[in-house]
């Protein structure tokens, strides 16, 4: 009992200690940064990912509280080798990007963080207010006048987001479908569980590849919980633009109509508030080019797919004991989900 | 042979346990966690009822499905193999039949109240 507890209060103690320095660090590089006279008011661990840490803080300069959000690898370093996910300097030129070429509204990046800041690999970008959870978007009362406009705004934001011009970029991964497609079977194949709807699937997307599509940037992640809304705007703020790559631009479009992101609402498949015509609408009147409906279906199949082989994927980290939680553990049995959502799409019932 | 209770009782009473005792208790992520909790040993105790027919259909679609015989598991890496491979095919007699079959008893598991799910069902 007693070595228990030295040892719980020697981890407390090495946690404050270590959050003590973040603190100063923190302070020391918004003086460098943004004001000499900064003062550094909170800090809030937000959210902790696999590749990424989000926190929230709020900075006093002149008189005035400047809330922010520094986006950093866990603990400040990143493992290189199994990641997706971009650099967090490359993450910050695109919101960078985004912002002042294809005039997106993004949380503006205020400065990428320097060696000599002492806090690792990451980023400080203006905290921005608005609701990113989607039951509260799709159900509560105060978002109900600006629902009807979302699926229009989704159109309009990826045709603009699209139009950036690749030269522009920094260096990104390539994904067109086969890639993707390839990616995702090595995962299934490791998962080593048989699931036949996968495998109809797979087969399908195979077979039934785009020929030649056009290369652009694409987000990688445009959906319900990466929009910031609010009742006056709709879409405040694009966030988690770390998957973002160079790929077929109907990805985005087929992600954003993946049953999973409608959240029971069924009958809109943009997001759970919109109509695909809508959306196909908007998209082509900011773009100027034309959607292929069943193009924009292939990758709706793809994501799907994508995001059952995701839930596999996080139950691994159950199986292997990276995370003992019984959220990663259920998080398996939602794979069935999709694969309800593939047939639905590959096979329908009543035909 | 065990005692009483069963194990569906067991799993019942103590998920009630975390919903009306443990969960106003809580707060924030343990509170999310608890949650979490509950729903899986609902998935449980679903499966505890529903599984040994629904595994025992599949087994006999799947033994007509491919003339063959083995395990659920072997069976259905069999089929997996023979889906990728292309040597069975949506036009194949019973394969459709049979997945919608599969993945409906699945969801009845393991997430009744999906939307697709509930969709299927007509509710």
């Amino acid at each position: 009992m007693m070595a228990q507890k030295t040892t719980s209060d020697e981890t407390k103690a090495k946690k404050d200690t270590s959050l003590e320095d973040m603190k100063a660090s923190l302070a020391k590089a918004c003086q460098a940064h943004i004001d000499p006279s900064a003062e550094l008011m909170s800090l809030k661990r937000l959210s902790g990912g696999a590749s990424q840490e989000t926190w929230s803080f709020n900075i006093e300069v002149a008189g005035k509280s400047l809330p922010l959000i520094l986006r950093r690898a866990p603990g400040g370093q990143r493992d290189a080798d199994k990641e997706t996910a971009l650099p967090l300097a490359t993450e910050a030129a695109l919101i960078d990007l985004a912002d002042t070429v294809a005039h997106i509204r993004v949380p503006p990046v205020r400065f990428v963080l320097a060696p000599e800041d002492n806090l690792g690999e990451g980023f400080i970008m203006d905290h921005v207010e608005g609701e990113t959870i989607a039951r509260k978007i799709l159900r509560d009362a105060e978002f109900e006048a600006i629902r009807p406009d979302l699926a229009r705004q989704c159109g309009e934001i990826l045709g603009r987001l699209h139009a950036i011009p690749i030269e522009q970029c920094p260096e990104l991964r390539t994904a067109p479908a086969h890639e993707e497609l390839a990616q995702y079977r090595q995962t299934y194949i490791a998962h080593d569980h048989p699931h036949p709807v996968f495998e109809l699937a797979f087969k399908w997307l195979a077979d039934n590849a785009p020929k030649n599509p056009r290369i652009t940037l694409v987000h990688g992640d445009f959906r319900n919980g990466n929009l910031m809304i609010t009742p006056e705007v709709g879409i405040a703020a694009v966030l988690d633009w770390e998957l973002a790559h160079l790929g077929d631009p109907m990805e985005d479009l087929g992600w954003l109509c993946v049953n999973s992101w409608r959240f029971g609402q069924i009958d809109k498949p943009v997001g759970g508030f919109g109509q695909r015509e809508e959306l196909f609408a908007a998209y082509e009147k900011s773009s100027g080019i034309p959607v292929d409906p069943e193009q924009v279906r292939y990758w709706e199949i793809l994501g799907t797919l994508k995001w059952g082989i995701m839930c596999t994927l996080m139950y691994e980290a159950f199986r292997n004991g990276t995370d003992r939680s019984v959220e990663r553990a259920a998080i398996g049995r939602r794979a069935s989900e999709t694969e309800i959502d593939l047939l639905h799409l590959l096979a329908p019932q009543h035909q | 042979m065990q005692d009483l209770p069963e194990s569906v009782e067991i799993i019942d009473v103590v998920a009630d346990f975390i919903r009306t005792k443990l969960l106003p208790q809580l707060e924030g992520h343990s509170a999310f966690h608890a949650m979490v909790a509950a729903n899986a040993l609902d998935i449980v105790k679903r499966e505890l009822k529903i599984a040994p027919q629904e595994n025992q259909a599949e087994h006999g679609r799947l033994v007509s499905l491919l003339s063959s015989e083995g395990s659920l598991e072997d069976l259905n890496r069999e089929l997996c193999e023979k889906i990728a491979s292309g040597e069975l095919t949506l036009e194949t007699n019973g394969l459709k039949e049979h997945l919608w079959s599969t993945t409906l008893a699945k969801l009845s598991i393991d997430q009744p109240k999906y939307s697709a799910y509930r969709k299927s069902l007509g509710v």
